[in-house]
């Protein structure tokens, strides 16, 4: 259990996937203009996180490793993540045109959100167990939305602020971004 | 012809203009050895799969071009994954999980879409070299800022120089990337280079 929870907070905090591994970056400089829809995009990365990972293990486990073709980890993993989004997609759209509106229009942009297949190349390299797998993405999830939470707090300011004119739109961002990953430092102290 | 190459450069230049592939370039640019590393690995991927695109351009059924997309990049990734294993297990040691990821590098499948599937051979190999190349020249500028302010020095293939000053090891940290891209960027819309 205890170890289940390590990974939990190493990938929600100390390895956060946007501030310190720099993947998910195009959602997070996207879609964080506005907290409603920051929020609604980190839940759909989590949700596909969590399904992703679960599928890429069972498929690593049941077919690569027993087949002995660990190589093809790659080609499999990317076209399993992208036919399952696919799938997804059109699953909610048949059964619940709310959730749709909310989640759906993010959908194809995950297919190549590299905080997907990050998850599942790093629990496929790391050799996680199952339930490994699983607490490893639920926090890398939580630590997008958190991120992604954050960012769309201080862009929503930063729309009011006076910004010098060479700066505005995407480099302040970036700078932001560079102060919000310094403050994730200090969970480097941590000991897992 | 030849604007197909050096529009990647600096026109269309992946990084700073069209803000593309921004994982690699933040995640890996602590080193000029890595930022070689990886560029290498992406004009690589790049050519041959832009090749290979544009040659099927005319087989390839629309509906499912993305789809044949993916394979096809994924299996140069591949490749270019397990030669790394082979002949430079310590750069492939410091690219570490970057390596797959350059299938979801937005700039391969987006040239594979926008330019490949739409262009001849000959075009498509020079937009290839040209983005890669414009790829590979940003992450040298930014890893040298990085890696001269993070490590007091500057070290290529173990040739190099140590400046004789403490470094600040902020800028080989995460927060460092995302400031020097951010400077980096404000910079060049300032001169007019981006808008």
């Amino acid at each position: 259990m205890n170890e289940l929870l390590a990974l939990f907070i190493k990938y929600a905090l100390v390895n956060n996937f946007i501030l310190t591994m720099f993947l998910g970056l195009c959602p997070f400089f996207g879609v964080s203009k506005r907290l409603g829809d920051a929020l609604s995009m980190g839940i759909a990365v989590t949700f596909v996180m969590l399904s992703a990972s679960v599928i890429t293990w069972l498929i690593a486990h049941f077919l690569l490793i027993p087949f002995n073709i660990q190589y093809m980890e790659i080609v499999v993993f990317i076209l399993v993540i992208a036919s399952f989004v696919q799938l997804i997609e059109m699953f909610i759209r048949k059964t619940s045109v709310s959730l749709y509106r909310a989640l759906g229009i993010y959908l194809p942009l995950i297919t190549t959100n590299c905080a997907i297949l990050g998850i599942a190349e790093i629990n496929f390299r790391e050799g996680f167990s199952l339930l490994g797998s699983v607490a490893s993405s639920l926090g890398a999830g939580v630590g997008f939305i958190l991120a992604l939470a954050i960012m769309s707090g201080m862009r929503e300011r930063l729309e009011i602020s006076a910004v010098p004119e060479s700066f505005e739109g995407l480099p302040i961002a970036f700078i932001t971004a560079s102060l919000l990953s310094l403050s994730f430092i200090v969970f480097r102290g941590i000991g897992l | 012809m030849i604007k197909d190459f050096t529009n990647g450069i600096v026109k269309v230049n992946p990084i700073f203009v069209l803000a593309l592939g921004l994982c690699p370039a933040l995640a890996i640019s602590t080193s000029i050895d890595n930022a070689i590393g990886m560029g290498a690995s992406v004009i690589f991927v790049l050519l041959f799969s832009n090749l290979m695109i544009s040659l099927l351009r005319n087989v390839i059924p629309k509906e499912v071009r993305i789809p044949c997309f993916i394979v096809i990049i994924a299996t140069f990734v591949t490749i270019v994954s397990l030669a790394l294993q082979a002949y430079l297990p310590a750069l492939n040691e410091s690219l570490g999980i970057y390596v797959p990821l350059i299938v979801v590098n937005c700039i391969i499948l987006g040239r594979a879409e926008a330019f490949a599937s739409k262009n001849p051979v000959s075009r498509s190999v020079l937009d290839a070299l040209g983005i890669g190349l414009g790829f590979t020249l940003s992450l040298i500028i930014i890893s040298i800022i990085r890696e001269l302010l993070g490590t007091g020095g500057i070290s290529v293939f173990g040739y190099g120089v140590t400046l004789p000053f403490s470094p600040a090891t902020f800028f080989i940290m995460p927060a460092g990337a995302f400031l020097v891209i951010g400077l980096l960027l404000g910079l060049f819309k300032r001169v007019g280079v981006i808008r």
